[in-house]
């Protein structure tokens, strides 16, 4: 499949510079600097514990970071609550373990923060949430619990969850790893779909064919630094840093 | 050498169970004899609950309804039961000292009370829980009884500072705070210097008003129903914000929350109605009439509040991490995020233990009768009391023991019955 790039536009969507951060004495994240443009697609990559997930959640401030500055779609991350309520609300994010609320059905899941959130009116939010069910193919789906769902079809609810917010930018957090191998196919389809589309996108993953289908851009982290960074061709042909090197041999291995 | 490869050749189409798995002989071996243990504790069990009723039968069937004291059952048969006390007595046991004229009072209260729950406990009646909401004032009206305006006179007031509160935020003010601040100073006017002018006003125009019942009067189970359904109403909220307190972020609101319920649950809840029948006095001003039904029902709210409070927090407990990330994620505020995501996960969880504080709470109201408030534990003793039925026992607390049992039998089954319904995993 052939990789579409004319999406990719000069705005800056997330500007990170000199973004330091500790949990305790540990320091999770030293001087991070990231710029990410509107419509840019970017896989994160590195070995479990070099703080590609944390780095992620400290753009919709599920960490707070303690140094440098974290600028999201112009606003900048700070610990006025009302801009983090709006960033969270631009900018979508799926987790490892789909997170849906089990009280709720799949329809209610995906109406209920555009309902409360957005003000919007009930009909509206079904229009949008059904629209975008279907787009992740699971509309008869739609008035289960997400206990009586697959993973794979969980996954796909809670990309759908987000989505009905019509966020501007998507984080995702190893949204893959928690899944059995048959429906790790059905949510990378959702996401490539999603990528083709040109919505801007970060995605911690392991998913390396993923990565070479669809990134602009591929980041490789290690102890909280991010050691390099490269389109996907040469990052995964010629990675110029030994640790790159060492962890691509180990998951491309075998 | 063992062949490996194996490839199938033919598929087994399910098939029906064996009979002795199925049916009423499948049930029979599976739950009551399933081992030789199992078969003896069966055996064993059916021949205790045999002679048990074999003695407990004949003794209530051929009981005595018509006499007119203990001394007469005694006569004309020893071995049954007297329930004469009960035909002689009910009244009081159901509403204590009430004025008899009045009896339809409580009776009304109760079931103004059966239909006031309904919309609360079936979401398909919620279109009356206007009813719900009014029964409260109606329920303290028809009770204690005075001017039918005294008492609307505190909803009129409380719905012209929610309406002033609700304007100032749709027209003037976005600052919820300030606007809250606002409608509260509005209705404390309105109760200092509008209500009293207004009620005296309304009462000349159109007098509605019941005589006047005082809370010694209360008693029986009319006053365990009063102390039990307030305290119950009153602590699950209170509860509620506790365990968000103890959770808080806050160090102030987390403090002044884990030292009330540390506190409370601290003390026996005895000594907290002898504080609030005995001592309370000596702190208030000379000359205060502090209600004392009233002061009864807070010190149970607090006490049950406090339980409330620590079983919500162990549903709080049992929420994967991710449902507040999930909701913060989509950018829900603090306080939405626990009214639509967490309380209703945390409160399902915690539907056993809530219930077990409400049956309990409801128990518990029992107590008064130490600090000399006439519930029917208390009642009974002054039954006894009574020279022509003094000495009996069995019959009369086998009655208090029955009406709460119905009582708590039926939150019981309704939790079940709640549990059941919120099941969303199957």
């Amino acid at each position: 499949m052939e990789k579409t790039k004319i999406n990719i536009t000069d705005e800056v969507a997330i500007h990170i510079s000199d973004m330091n951060k500790w949990f305790g004495n540990f320091h999770v994240l030293r001087d991070i600097n990231l710029e990410v443009r509107r419509g840019e697609r970017i896989v994160v990559c590195g070995p479990s514990g070099s703080g590609k997930s944390t780095l992620i959640r400290c753009i919709n401030r599920l960490e707070e970071h303690q140094k440098g500055s974290i600028i999201v779609d112009g606003t900048e991350l700070t610990t006025d609550l009302k801009n983090i309520d709006k960033i969270r609300s631009e900018v979508g994010m799926v987790f490892q373990h789909f997170n849906l609320f089990p009280h709720l059905t799949t329809l209610e899941n995906c109406t209920l923060a555009p309902m409360w959130v957005r003000e919007t009116p009930e009909k509206e939010a079904t229009e949008i949430a059904m629209e975008m069910l279907e787009k992740v193919k699971i509309p008869e789906q739609a008035h289960k619990y997400p206990g009586q769902l697959s993973g794979g079809q969980q996954q796909r609810v809670a990309i759908a969850r987000s989505l009905c917010m019509k966020p501007r930018i998507m984080l995702f957090d190893e949204v893959t790893s928690a899944l059995d191998p048959e429906m790790i196919k059905e949510v990378l389809d959702t996401m490539i779909q999603l990528a083709e589309e040109g919505m801007t996108m970060i995605c911690v993953t392991h998913e390396m064919g993923f990565a070479r289908q669809v990134a602009d851009r591929v980041i490789f982290m290690d102890d909280g630094q991010i050691v390099e960074q490269n389109e996907p061709e040469e990052f995964f042909k010629n990675p110029k840093s030994d640790r790159t090197k060492l962890f691509l041999s180990q998951i491309l291995g075998h | 050498m063992t062949k490996i490869a194996f490839v199938r050749k033919k598929e087994i189409p399910p098939s029906a169970p064996p009979i002795t798995e199925v049916g009423l002989i499948g049930w029979f071996r599976q739950n009551l004899f399933s081992s030789w243990l199992n078969s003896i504790l069966t055996v064993l069990s059916v021949y205790f609950i045999v002679i048990i009723l074999w003695d407990f039968i004949p003794w209530a069937y051929g009981g005595h309804w018509n006499t007119k004291s203990l001394r007469e059952c005694l006569d004309l048969d020893p071995d049954v039961a007297c329930f004469s006390v009960l035909t002689a007595r009910w009244k009081q046991l159901l509403f204590g000292l009430y004025p008899a004229e009045e009896y339809w009072r409580p009776t009304l209260t109760f079931i103004f009370l059966l239909l006031a729950i309904v919309p609360i406990l079936f979401p398909k009646f919620f279109r009356f829980f206007w009813f719900s909401i009014i029964y409260p004032g109606l329920a303290v009206w028809l009770l204690w009884g005075g001017s039918f305006w005294s008492i609307s006179i505190v909803y009129i007031g409380l719905t012209l500072g929610a309406l002033f509160f609700l304007t100032l935020i749709r027209q003037y003010l976005k600052n919820y705070i300030i606007a809250a601040v606002l409608a509260f100073l509005f209705t404390t006017v309105f109760f200092l210097f509008i209500s009293n002018p207004l009620v005296g006003l309304l009462n000349v125009i159109l007098p509605i008003s019941l005589p006047f019942v005082e809370s010694l009067k209360m008693g029986g189970f009319t006053l365990s129903l009063i102390v039990g359904v307030t305290g119950i109403v009153a602590s699950f909220p209170i509860g509620i914000l506790l365990a968000l307190g103890r959770q808080s972020n806050l160090p102030v609101i987390k403090m002044i929350c884990v030292g009330f319920i540390e506190f409370i649950r601290g003390v026996p809840l005895i000594t907290l109605l002898f504080v609030a029948s005995v001592l309370l006095n000596y702190f208030l001003p000379p000359g205060t009439n502090f209600d004392i039904v009233l002061r009864v029902v807070i010190m149970v709210t607090l006490f049950s509040a406090a339980y409330m409070a620590e079983v919500i927090r162990g549903g709080l407990a049992g929420l994967p991490l991710g449902q507040h990330e999930a909701s913060a994620s989509l950018g829900l505020t603090y306080w939405q995020s626990q009214r639509l995501i967490i309380m209703p996960q945390a409160l399902k969880i915690s539907i056993p233990g809530i219930v077990n504080t409400f049956i309990g709470l409801f128990k518990d109201t029992t107590l008064v009768s130490i600090i000399s408030l006439r519930d029917p534990v208390g009642l009974a003793s002054t039954i006894r009391a009574d020279q022509k039925w003094n000495g009996i026992y069995w019959e009369l607390y086998v009655a208090i023991g029955l009406m709460f049992f119905i009582f708590c039998w039926g939150m019981s089954q309704y939790s079940q019955y709640l549990e059941r319904k919120l099941k969303t995993d199957k």
